[in-house]
């Protein structure tokens, strides 16, 4: 687990080839009701979402509540069938005949819940509950409960406390890390992190981040972060991709995100962030209302409802994700956008440190 | 509020601070029993179960009367007769023999069908909750049809068309007891399979027999058998009721349902004897009831402190 | 304009006391409040700020042992009768809370709660109460507010909920408004409409405000002042200026620097090791000792030194009492 990235012998197209290359990603779940118990409405949980993760960086996912943010994260682990789309794995498609099964890519690509309570056994140790995947595929109980106390002192439980302890025996903040350590006991390539830290108090959530980051470094781990935090975001993430109901509207490297916002929608977030500064307080509401239900969601950009510069363009078609109008172009991590008007990217946003 | 945990000290940021191994918590099912042992009103109708089934399998060693044995010279004696305690039947055979014996029927009839049921229903109950979508509600309505008939007529029925006789009255309320067991139990997996760990445990690539072994069942096997005690307190009154009406088990065989029959006609003559029978059904029925709600609460995870 | 304080709390004590357990969850929490003010009360889970504020309301179980006393606009309230408190609540103190569906009742349409509060406390007639309720809606910038007044709250979006909960509480204009965590559930976007909302709801009612949150940057965006608390006790209290800029305590410094913001990239986080005291255990002294890296023997005794500097900024802390242990 230790060896380097050029040496992993699961890496097959060496560093230039994505971890993850997602496609078309689309799920829309039906809303049924009335006697027949027919399809009455449609959330589009998910639309045509596409995005790469390169080998060893982080990519985070940023967004409001209906975003998609977390859905995606259940479609990329298959615990629920997307509408369409294709995930390639390290160049395989995964569910694909000439690709890898659902299963094999689940022993290369691990998730972190938010919720760390509900997502432990309450009937199982912690040693229990990260030596079962181990032991479920085809490793000894020895040598998994040998794995399951190494990982928990990786984490920074001692094995001698915690092992044989039960959930509800833990703080939130030891849960998680013990769900950190289950999600690295097949010793996975790629780690997607939902809203991992968000429960968390904040000096627990900063423990817990600065553990992400030594644990990225040591086993060469890619993180998919995703969290309603722009701050956490910013710190761990290394590319940015913004969503807003169900869609991509901006992504790119982070510096580039924080630093030029070019989608309205990113601006209004960014200026929407408390500024940690009682002399500069935020003085203007970057945006009015709430994100708009995704039954049924406008149609073409669908920011378009809440966006000060919207016009006819913007209901008749959705926006492609596309270079800035004005930017220059990043062949590795570009930054793009989806917005029809240069105006509306090109206007100053409310900006604070 | 909010508890945190005991230990402050024992965190990452400081490994080998605290270095004395924990001692083990009691496994979930090690504490429920401590909590059973904790509640006096279990304890006591679990006593008085165990009461119950040691006259009963153990009767010939608490009766030296012959169930079947009587005489008319001693027919319908009172309570407190010398040599009958419990006075005697219409045909004059020794009640308390007849109740010990007559136990071994009615806890077979009453037991029976609920261990079938447990077994099919609530197999078929988990697969329909962990399966979902089409195969859940195929399997669900089909057992909303059951649920259109009373209980006590469906078995009625089914006895009916089976004829009488001990298995055949097992038989019918296996089947009345399925629906019912297949509903709780696909509800609780229903629930136990969104949560997290559920997910969790399905996307570290295990199949779904393991997935459902090791996290599904331990999560709710506890309710379904919680279930599955107060229905052996449905199922004595049934299975009572069957043998009553002459469905389930045949003279002379002694059975607290039926012994309750026969000894209807005597209800003026000896009310207290007629009414012995009834009294061993209500009691055993209470019993399992009120040990299927300790059961309940002794396996409420939310600890309350 | 009068300088006395609206609210005043002195020496504040909470303990929950049921069979086997006994939990100090406040300690000693005194502050005041005048018109127009905000004190936001910092803290993590446990600490004890939501229960100072449902001390203050009345809202605690009938095991919670509450001592100490509070002033509201002179009058003590702490062991009035349960009528006279109930006419306070909603009255001249109300509060809003994290989830606005536990304090709208789901059957009822939002304009008759909020006309049923004013015709409670005010006795004025249902019309002229239906009305005060549409200018209310109108006032925490419901859009069409006419037609929002029929609606069910669960019709409404999260944060129009908490508008139309802020409105409820606004009902009978009352001069201390207590929040506890009113944006936690929110979007980023929503969250910041709401405390422009209440900031600019102050200016116009006049209201003192207590906020609790575990938020720095909510904290930071809203409040004159901020208290900081603890393991059930306030260790640093000041302008939040200088809590922000220049905090005290170690705690506050570690709070601050576990909390992210842009700028810390590339970064190692400096964290507080550990977790959050079991109120139930708590040792003797000051209750941060086992996760400060200052802990001297000092801090384990029973009394911790409180300072309290000319602008009113309080520590309590050895080493901001005597600088030589740092």
């Amino acid at each position: 687990m230790s060896e380097t990235l050029e040496l992993d012998p699961r890496d097959r197209g060496g560093p230039a080839q994505p971890m993850l290359r997602v496609e078309g990603l689309k799920k829309y779940f039906p809303i049924r009701g009335g006697l027949l118990n027919r399809t009455v409405a449609t959330v589009q949980a998910v639309d045509d979402v596409s995005f790469l993760v390169h080998k060893g960086e982080t990519l985070g996912i940023v967004g409001e509540s209906g975003c998609g943010k977390s859905t995606t994260a259940r479609l990329l682990m298959r615990l629920m069938e997307p509408d369409s789309g294709s995930v390639v794995f390290d160049g395989d498609a995964v569910g694909d005949l000439r690709g890898i099964t659902v299963n094999e890519m689940r022993r290369q690509m691990q998730m972190v819940f938010q919720d760390s309570y509900s997502s432990l056994n309450p009937r199982m140790t912690m040693a229990e509950s990260i030596a079962y995947a181990p032991r479920m595929h085809g490793l000894g109980r020895k040598e998994a409960y040998d794995r399951a106390e190494s990982l928990l002192a990786q984490v920074g439980l001692n094995p001698r406390q915690y092992a044989r302890r039960y959930p509800h025996e833990l703080s939130g903040g030891q849960r998680q890390r013990v769900n950190i350590a289950r999600a690295l006991a097949l010793e996975p390539r790629l780690v997607i992190l939902d809203e991992a830290v968000a429960a968390l108090d904040k000096s627990v959530e900063a423990q817990v981040l600065n553990l992400l980051g030594d644990l990225k470094e040591k086993f060469n781990l890619t993180y998919l972060f995703i969290s309603h935090d722009l701050n956490v975001v910013e710190y761990m993430s290394d590319r940015v991709m913004v969503m807003y109901l169900g869609r991509v509207v901006e992504t790119g490297p982070v510096a580039e995100i924080y630093r030029h916002p070019r989608h309205p929608y990113t601006r209004a977030l960014f200026a929407s962030k408390p500024t940690l500064d009682p002399d500069r307080r935020t003085t203007e509401m970057p945006l009015t209302g709430d994100p708009p239900n995704p039954i049924n969601p406008p149609s073409g950009c669908r920011f378009r409802t809440r966006c000060a510069f919207a016009e006819a363009v913007c209901a008749e078609k959705a926006p492609a994700l596309a270079a800035p109008l004005d930017g220059d172009y990043d062949e590795m991590s570009p930054h793009l956008v989806a917005c029809h008007l240069p105006a509306a990217q090109r206007a100053m946003g409310v900006h604070h440190v | 509020m909010s508890h945190t945990t005991m230990d402050e000290f024992a965190t990452g940021a400081r490994p080998g601070a605290d270095d004395v191994p924990a001692a083990a918590a009691p496994g979930y099912w090690k504490s429920v029993g401590q909590r059973l042992a904790r509640d006096p009103v279990t304890l006591a109708v679990t006593l008085v179960l165990i009461g119950i089934l040691v006259i009963t399998i153990g009767a010939p060693l608490v009766t030296s009367y012959d169930p079947f044995a009587g005489s008319v010279m001693t027919r319908l004696k009172p309570i407190g007769t010398p040599g009958h305690w419990l006075g005697t039947d219409e045909t004059g055979r020794d009640l308390w023999t007849r109740l010990c014996y007559g136990g071994r029927m009615s806890l077979l009839a009453a037991i029976m069908p609920v261990s079938i049921s447990l077994c099919l229903g609530g197999a078929l109950g988990v697969f329909a909750g962990y399966a979902g979508g089409l195969v859940n509600t195929l399997i669900m309505r089909t057992m909303d049809v059951f649920y259109a008939f009373p209980s006590i007529l469906l078995a009625i029925a089914i006895c009916g068309i089976l004829g009488n006789g001990l298995s055949n009255a097992i038989l019918a309320l296996a089947v009345v007891f399925i629906p019912p067991m297949v509903r709780v139990s696909e509800t609780v997996t229903t629930q136990a399979r969104q949560l997290d760990f559920v997910e969790a445990a399905r996307a570290s690539g295990t199949t779904t027999f393991q997935v459902i072994r090791y996290h599904v069942l331990a999560n709710v096997l506890g309710p379904i058998l919680v279930y599955a005690t107060s229905l052996i307190s449905v199922s004595i009154i049934l299975s009572a009721g069957l043998s009553f009406l002459g469905l389930g088990v045949t003279p002379p065989q002694p059975e607290w349902g039926l012994m309750l029959n026969s000894l209807r006609q005597a209800i003026y003559v000896q009310p207290y004897v007629a009414a012995l029978p009834g009294l061993m059904i209500f009691l055993t029925s209470m019993c399992f009831n009120l040990m299927s709600d300790g059961f309940r609460s002794a396996m409420d995870v939310r600890l309350s402190k | 304009m009068s300088d006395d304080p609206v609210l005043r709390v002195e020496d504040l004590n909470v303990r929950f006391r049921r069979r086997n357990v006994d939990v100090p969850a406040v300690n000693d929490a005194s502050f005041s409040l005048r018109r127009g003010e905000t004190l936001t009360i910092l803290g993590e889970s446990g600490s004890g700020k939501s229960v100072s504020l449902k001390a203050l309301m009345g809202l605690l179980p009938s095991y919670a042992e509450i001592t100490g006393k509070i002033w509201l606009n002179g009058t003590e309230i702490l062991g009035l009768p349960a009528a006279d408190l109930a006419k306070l609540r909603g009255g001249s103190v109300s509060m809003i809370f994290q989830e606005p569906m536990a304090a709208l009742d789901p059957v009822y349409t939002i304009g008759e709660q909020i006309a049923e509060t004013i015709v409670q406390h005010e006795g004025v007639d249902r019309r002229t109460a239906m009305k005060r309720a549409l200018d209310l809606l109108e006032q925490v910038k419901i859009p069409s507010a006419a037609r929002r007044l029929k609606n069910y709250p669960h019709e409404m979006s999260g944060g129009m909920r908490q508008r139309a909960m802020i409105a409820l509480a606004l009902a009978c204009s009352p001069s201390v408004l207590l929040a506890d965590e009113p944006t936690t559930a929110l979007d980023v976007t929503v969250q910041i409409q709401i405390l422009l909302l209440l900031r600019q709801l102050q200016e116009e009612f006049g209201m003192a405000i207590v906020f609790v949150t575990h938020d720095v940057g909510a904290a930071a965006e809203i409040s004159d002042r901020i208290a900081v608390m603890y393991a059930g006790r306030f260790v640093e209290s000041g302008t939040s200026r200088e809590i922000i800029r220049s905090p005290q305590h170690p705690y506050t410094q570690g709070l601050l620097s576990s909390t992210v913001h842009g700028g810390m990239r590339g970064t190692k986080l400096v964290t507080i090791p550990g977790t959050p005291p079991n109120l139930a255990e708590l040792p003797p002294g000051c209750a941060f000792a086992p996760r400060c890296r200052y802990t001297t023997e000092a801090c384990r005794r029973p009394d911790i030194p409180v300072t309290v500097t000319e602008t009113g900024a309080m520590a309590r802390c050895v080493r901001v009492a005597e600088p030589v242990f740092a």
